[in-house]
């Protein structure tokens, strides 16, 4: 899939120079093949098929842009998700559109030479090249708690960030913080769009991918959309490309329609689990969680997680560790409800034994007071 | 990042677990000084001793109304649509029903989502008919206070959010339904020290008058 150097991934030049259709046609790829390739990629990126004329010749005269794959607190899930899918591929065909000059698991490089790469890119291709990145930025103390090559996540980031064109968060760990960033969050993990907003790194055009995976036609979609149009395509204010992330699972769900009906799995081996029931009682958060599962599937199209029986646990959103139970109805408050009640009732008895105390002394002082009118005095009246 | 999702944690977490602590706070301290209050000891004889009717009339002031005029009819049939209504919307929506278990520890079966729907439309039509009648009545708007009108509007606030949620309108869904459980916890918050303390007042205030009615002969 991905042909890496023995020097990083220091291409020859003549290869970098040569052009996505000509480095196919060179594979075996037919004229016909990179055609129903970008028929294919237009259908990832929402576009019309109209739309396919214009992304064959800008892909087949595009040369390869430089990317640098940075990947800091993570657990190679994203990598993963995109190198495990089956040839050929969308997926492929794109990393063939792109010179990954960096990436700690896939280049062959190692110790001296894999930063040398890094900062061979970043010197070439100044202000052109592709900065991707895979887990959050630990910043606490000092952000000693991840580094590589002796240098801290924040150092790397900054670097290699500083003359990128664009910057693009693959996995909800880069995009939103992901699990490091779970309460209580010991390493003060953050995302890179807070990163930015922090002013801690530069300002770029910042693409978000979230997920836990992301979808392997999502990443490869946006990637094809900057090499046809060299623009990020419309994002919603998450930084998230509208045409994956503009609908909620639950809007596109199959199992929607016994949300209208009221029919639920009330578990996970019930009639109604049986009968693909919704999983809204069994804690999907697919009304609240913005992503293409239902529509694009994964596994080469097989199925999401709904479908095979889950509930979606919302893993494109924000906090999502944190946000409740996943077994728990999203409706269901996520406090200590128990305490709240109990504490409400003790400071409720007491303040009211006070009110009491205070109503009672003022009747029974005003009952004291109170001066009685004999016969004799109505009589002088 | 991701304002929304906050909002909405914050609203299902600590600002629900704040709502339930204030309402449960106001609720108890009222009804220590209700009940702190006392009555004076009654020393005639009770004329009949009727057993029971303290809590049949908890239930027959619901059903014996008498629609003396066409005020007091739309007033009733206005009232009692509107809290049929809330009830429905409150108690059978299954989203709702999942908070009650959460918090009661048990459920119960709910409705399908169309009809729910459709009772909170009628709901909130009845409402705002309950507002225009006590804005144009003469009388029921000389007797309403700032009070009154507030206890609507945060009766009115949650079902306008929910159906507005519920149909993906205005806001983005995970806004509004932050926004929405918010409207909730205003609700909850306000009801113990406004008029909406009826909720549970009412049942005291109904037994203890048919109880002393009883005592006096006159029964329901």
């Amino acid at each position: 899939m991905m042909v890496m150097g023995i020097k990083g991934n220091q291409l020859p030049e003549q290869d970098r120079e040569e052009t996505l259709e000509q480095r196919l046609k060179r594979q075996g790829v037919s004229r016909r093949g990179f055609l129903k390739f970008c028929a294919a990629a237009a259908s990832a990126m929402a576009l019309p098929p109209s739309m396919v004329p214009a992304i064959a010749a800008a892909l087949g005269s595009v040369t390869r842009p430089s990317v640098i794959w940075l990947s800091f607190q993570e657990c190679t899930g994203c990598t993963e998700s995109l190198t495990r899918s089956h040839l050929p591929t969308i997926e492929s065909l794109i990393f063939d559109a792109i010179s990954l000059d960096y990436h700690h698991t896939l280049q062959a490089a190692a110790g001296q030479a894999a930063e040398e790469a890094r900062e061979m890119a970043m010197e070439k291709f100044k202000g052109e090249y592709l900065v991707l990145v895979d887990g959050s930025v630990p910043m606490a103390d000092g952000g000693i708690y991840s580094t590589i090559a002796g240098i801290s996540n924040i150092d790397m980031l900054r670097d290699t960030v500083e003359n990128a064109a664009a910057v693009i968060s693959v996995g909800s760990c880069a995009a939103f913080g992901g699990l490091p960033n779970a309460e209580p969050n010991p390493t003060g993990a953050v995302g890179i769009g807070d990163l930015m907003e922090m002013g801690e790194i530069a300002s770029k055009p910042l693409i978000n991918v979230p997920g836990c995976p992301p979808i392997p036609v999502v990443i490869t979609g946006v990637i094809a959309h900057y090499l046809t149009f060299g623009t990020i395509p419309e994002l919603d204010h998450l930084h998230r490309p509208k045409s994956f992330y503009g609908d909620t699972i639950h809007d596109r769900c199959y199992r929607r329609t016994f949300y209208d009906q009221g029919k639920f799995a009330e578990s996970f081996d019930d009639e109604g689990a049986r009968l693909g029931w919704c999983l809204y009682k069994l804690g999907c958060k697919g009304p609240t969680t913005h992503n293409v599962c239902a529509t694009t599937k994964w596994n080469e199209g097989t199925s999401f997680p709904i479908e095979s029986g889950h509930g979606c646990i919302g893993c494109s959103e924000p906090k999502f560790w944190d946000a409740g139970g996943f077994y728990e109805a999203l409706s269901e408050p996520t406090g200590a409800l128990g305490t709240a009640a109990k504490t409400a009732v003790g400071v409720g008895v007491a303040a009211g034994a006070l009110s009491a105390w205070q109503n009672l002394s003022k009747r029974s002082g005003a009952a004291a007071e109170r001066e009685k009118v004999t016969i004799d005095d109505l009589e002088q009246k | 990042m991701g304002e929304a999702n906050e909002l909405l944690l914050w609203a299902k977490g600590p600002a629900f677990e704040w709502a339930l602590g204030i309402m449960i706070f106001g609720i108890v301290i009222r009804l220590i000084e209700i009940f702190s209050l006392g009555r004076r000891v009654d020393y005639s004889v009770a004329r009949e001793n009727s057993p029971g009717s303290g809590l049949k009339t908890i239930f027959s002031r619901s059903y014996k109304v008498e629609l003396s005029t066409p005020q007091v009819t739309r007033t009733v049939i206005t009232g009692y649509i509107f809290h049929i209504g809330l009830l429905i919307t409150v108690a059978l929506f299954i989203p709702h029903i999942e908070i009650w278990r959460s918090i009661i520890g048990f459920g119960w079966p709910g409705l399908p989502t169309s009809i729910v729907d459709f009772v909170a439309v009628i709901t909130m039509l009845t409402l705002l008919v309950v507002l225009v009648d006590r804005l144009t009545n003469p009388v029921k708007k000389q007797l309403s206070t700032i009070g009154d009108y507030l206890a609507w509007l945060v009766t009115f606030l949650p079902l306008l959010t929910g159906y507005l949620t519920y149909h993906h309108l205005g806001l983005p869904y995970t806004e509004m339904l932050a926004i929405h459980i918010i409207s909730v916890e205003l609700l909850m918050i306000i009801l113990p020290f406004t008029k909406l303390i009826h909720s549970v007042t009412i049942f005291i205030a109904r037994w203890y008058n048919g109880d002393q009615f009883a005592r006096k002969g006159v029964a329901s």
